[in-house]
């Protein structure tokens, strides 16, 4: 183990530590299954990443390799200009918080949060100064003296938070932190995180398979599917323009609608029975992609029988049947429709997105 | 030092033990069994069967294991089943019934040598309800069933315990969801206990089972507490083979003879108590 | 179904109730019974011990006791037992827990191998192993000594030790020893600072478990030992000559130590098996 130089701790963050991650072409098997495959990745100083994706993904390995907990079978991580996948966690410069959080049930939660600084050997005066600061920071500073036992699920997460950031890593790893609240407290701790992880100036790489969470916290999302990295941008443009179909498929709820769209000539497509102008390119056929909450109700468009018709207060989520396949549309809740119906439904033109079939790239 | 070979150099010790203590000591009985002083032979084999005691010690242990280890079975599984359903009180009695867990089955045959020996509690009390006037001598070769007896109510209360903490941990591991759901479709508290309490427990049912019975083949202190050399079984004639008749061969024969049998009921219990794949909670 | 009128149900679940109740005590007292009748023996005098009809109440005597201390060799027996059993301890949960970490937090090539090779032990008679073992000791000059019957009696825990503290281990989850890694510690120190604290009092308990082996052990301590006698080989050799009362004041020494560590170890008796059954 000879060599260690630990980077940054104790320093300020942000005052002169640059903790920018670049992952290069990592993989990794387990058995004969690819967890990861390929896998480049840069995260800016100070960003808040957010890695999204269904579980399996590989999500979580990325994150345990970036760690330190499980090594990559290929590649290398780089923290701040520092190659360190041949570390050991300890080394890293980051701090970790786990999907149950972790906390060690024989110390207080005064000594979880000050369990690494205490492996640092810090006077006690400072191990005490910090634990204070972050404990008021996570707004636990009453519960210093208990014991993970005597904790509700949401101080224990507090807790996990508070013993991560006393660390003044360079790098917060987050594993599903908040996947084992309840909702109301997952929605509360979301904006709570958001707001100290900023104030931290920390960068955070964060994990997680519910795409509200994804969306509402990060700089940018990375989303992962079947052990790569499918598309890497800001929470908009990831909504707004997927690269993929997978993208397109997997965030936003209702899903994106889908229909194949045959080529016409000069940028003609027809879809359904009705023709719309798309990408002018050689490929005989497409699909037509458009999410529900883009679509109204028009004279002229795509004609569609209502199936299913679910109030959701503000609006309508209206289930309609075209050509055999299924068409979701968000309506206004003052529209009088009844299943049975046919109607006519128009897309918002410049929000209608193309993908190829076989590849399932967006074509543009 | 890696990762790699951290686990390996965790069990190093353990696998060495075995090895040394475990896999090569049978090799050397197995040998020993095997040869007279002049290569392979069969001739100890052939020595033990061939004493007129060998039968009856094989009688007495394997009729030993069928009257014991069925009723252990039952009062194992009847004691579970009790302890499963009860609330306050549950720690203590279930301490006191894993008690006999900790006691040896020397102890347990001297504990019941003081019930049936001539001076003894049977005695005293037959006397005390006028049955008899004078105190018997129950445990004499006159009185074989008695010996039987006596040593059986040793073992059953002795060692029902290691079968009951088997069983509790197992019943332990059955959601409780099980017999919800059974309770709603109409199954009564015989039909539950039949239908998802013992084909789910199989795995407990089969480790507790191989244990017992191996043990009950090994049946020796409380015997000889109790019945002594009125009641010979085949691990009292191993001892007797290696150290009055110092004959090592002959004992490891007997030895080997044993080990078969257990043998041949662990696969045959493993084999009746098997769960298909995918069939586990 | 049938629909029973509501009283008679109420009836019957009664009367169930009180022969549930019944048979719980019944069951009870066929545990505490015959020890209590070994009590009596013990706090008896010799005289009472051999007399007829018994009493059914101890005169706490401590006649049989003494009597039991002073018989020679019986002291340095009970020490012997102390010792052999303690090491057997010592040596099976040094050499075992770290094969029951091993087997709960890594995957490696040969991990179905050993755990076969520990549950095998489980299938075989071990006590005859003292047989081959008797010749290999007079060999190596352990014969006859605390030592190499402690070897036995580890080899006969020992599949229980590794088995009790990978469960032991298993129940303490990963993350606790990952978030330690994090935190700056390296395999040894979150070991000592984090999973050390929260498996000691189950490590006790199987330490205990394994102390009970040994010292309740009759055969391989009868067939290894000759002046170096356990109280257990030594009560053994001596059923056809001793009189009663040093026979049940011998027997109840022999209980003692097991009641005491049952009740410490109970916590854990079924969380222990809970996993060793799979």
């Amino acid at each position: 183990m000879g060599h260690r130089q630990p980077l940054g701790r104790g320093a300020i963050k942000g005052a002169n530590v640059i903790a920018e991650i670049q992952i290069k072409n990592i993989a990794k098997h387990f058995g004969d299954y690819q967890a990861l495959n390929n896998i480049n990745l840069t995260i800016d100083d100070q960003e808040f990443m957010v890695l999204l994706g269904a579980s399996g993904c590989g999500k979580s390995t990325l994150l345990r390799i970036i760690a330190g907990l499980e090594t990559a079978d290929e590649g290398e991580v780089w923290i701040g200009g520092r190659r360190i996948d041949h570390l050991s966690p300890k080394d890293r410069g980051i701090a970790m918080v786990f999907q149950n959080y972790a906390v060690f049930p024989h110390l207080t939660v005064f000594e979880n949060i000050g369990f690494g600084l205490r492996m640092q050997k810090l006077a006690n005066e400072v191990v005490t100064r910090r634990v204070e600061r972050t404990a008021e920071l996570m707004h636990i500073e009453q519960l210093l003296k208990r014991y993970s036992g005597e904790l509700s699920g949401g101080q224990r997460q507090r807790v996990a938070v508070a013993r991560a950031l006393a660390m003044e890593p360079d790098v917060i790893l987050m594993d599903e932190p908040l996947s084992n609240l309840d909702a109301l407290l997952r929605m509360e701790m979301r904006a709570e995180l958001k707001g100290v992880l900023a104030q931290s100036k920390t960068t955070t790489i964060y994990v997680t398979h519910d795409q509200v969470e994804a969306m509402s916290m990060a700089d940018r999302i990375s989303v992962m599917h079947e052990g790569r990295i499918v598309q890497a941008t800001t929470p908009v443009e990831v909504y707004r323009n997927p690269a993929e179909r997978f993208v397109a498929s997997f965030i936003g709820n209702p899903p994106m609608n889908f229909i194949p769209a045959a080529a016409q000539g000069n940028g003609k497509w027809k879809v359904a029975g009705q023709m719309f102008d798309g990408p002018n390119t050689d490929i005989k056929s497409l699909e037509f992609a458009i999410r529900p909450e883009d679509i109204a109700p028009a004279k002229i468009g795509l004609t569609v029988t209502v199936k299913v018709i679910e109030p959701l207060g503000p609006h309508l989520l209206v289930t309609c049947d075209i050509a055999g396949a299924l068409f979701r549309a968000v309506l206004d809740s003052d529209l009088k429709i009844n299943p049975g119906e046919t109607i006519t439904l128009a897309p918002q033109p410049d929000r209608i997105r193309w993908f190829n079939r076989q590849s399932t790239k967006a074509v543009v | 030092m890696s990762a790699r070979y951290l686990p390996y150099i965790l069990i190093f010790p353990v696998t060495l033990f075995l090895c040394l203590f475990f896999l090569y000591p049978f090799v050397l009985v197995a040998q020993q069994a095997f040869t007279t002083g002049a290569g392979f032979t069969l001739e100890n084999f052939h020595d033990v069967t061939g004493h007129w005691k060998f039968p009856i010690s094989l009688k007495n242990t394997l009729y030993l294991a069928a009257a014991v280890v069925p009723v252990q079975l039952a009062l194992a599984l009847l004691m579970a089943t009790m302890v499963n359903g009860m609330g306050k009180g549950r720690d203590l009695v279930l301490y006191i019934w894993t008690i006999p867990l900790g006691i040896s089955d020397l102890a347990a045959g001297i504990i019941w040598l003081a019930i049936f020996e001539q001076s003894g509690f049977l005695n005293s009390m037959m006397s005390g309800l006028g049955v008899i006037d004078r105190p018997a001598n129950l445990m004499n070769y006159q009185n074989p069933g008695l010996i039987f007896l006596a040593i059986a109510l040793a073992e059953i209360w002795r060692a029902t315990a290691i079968m009951l903490v088997i069983l509790v941990a197992g019943i332990g591991l059955i959601p409780k969801e099980y017999y919800e759901a059974a309770e709603v479709f109409g199954a009564s508290p015989w039909k539950r206990f039949l239908r998802i309490t013992l084909p789910l427990l199989r795995p407990s049912l089969s480790t507790a089972l191989v244990l017992r019975v191996i043990l009950a083949f090994e049946i020796f202190a409380v015997v000889q507490a109790l019945g002594g050399t009125l009641f010979p079984v085949l691990m009292g004639e191993t001892y007797k083979y290696q150290f009055e008749l110092l004959n090592g061969g002959g004992a490891a024969a007997i030895a080997l003879i044993i080990l078969g049998i257990s043998i041949a009921f662990t696969l045959l219990i493993m084999r009746l108590l098997r769960v298909p794949k995918g069939a586990t909670i | 179904m049938t629909i029973a009128s509501p009283e008679v149900s109420a009836d019957t679940r009664k009367s169930g109730r009180y022969v549930y109740i019944a048979s719980v005590i019944l069951l009870c007292a066929w545990v505490i019974v015959p020890l209590y009748f070994l009590l009596i023996n013990t706090l008896s005098s010799p005289e009472a011990v051999n007399s007829f009809p018994k009493s059914f109440v101890p005169d706490f005597d401590l006649g049989s006791l003494t009597f039991f201390a002073n018989f020679a060799g019986m002291l340095s027996a009970l020490k012997n037992s102390i010792l052999v059993a303690g090491l057997t301890m010592i040596m099976s949960i040094t050499i075992g827990a770290p094969a029951g970490y091993a087997l709960s937090r890594f995957d490696f090539p040969g991990k179905g191998l050993f755990r076969f090779l520990i549950l095998l032990t489980r299938a075989f008679p071990l006590p005859l192993l003292a047989l081959p073992l008797a010749v290999m000791f007079i060999r190596t000059g352990l014969d006859d000594s605390i030592f190499g019957l402690a070897l036995v009696h580890t080899t006969l825990a020992i599949p229980f030790a590794v088995l009790i503290t990978f469960s032991l281990f298993s129940g303490i989850p990963i993350e606790l020893e990952e978030a330690a890694w994090t935190l700056g510690c390296n395999r040894l120190t979150a070991f000592q600072k984090v999973i050390l604290p929260l498996v000691l009092p189950g490590i006790t308990a199987s330490a205990i478990f394994a102390f009970v082996i040994s010292w309740n052990e009759v055969f391989a301590a009868a067939v290894l030992t000759i002046e170096n006698r356990t109280l257990t080989a030594f009560l053994l050799q001596n059923l056809d000559t001793s009189p009663l009362h040093l026979k049940f004041a011998g027997g109840f020494i022999l209980v003692v130590p097991a009641l005491i560590f049952i009740f410490a170890v109970r916590k854990y008796l079924f969380a222990m098996w809970g996993i060793a059954n799979r």
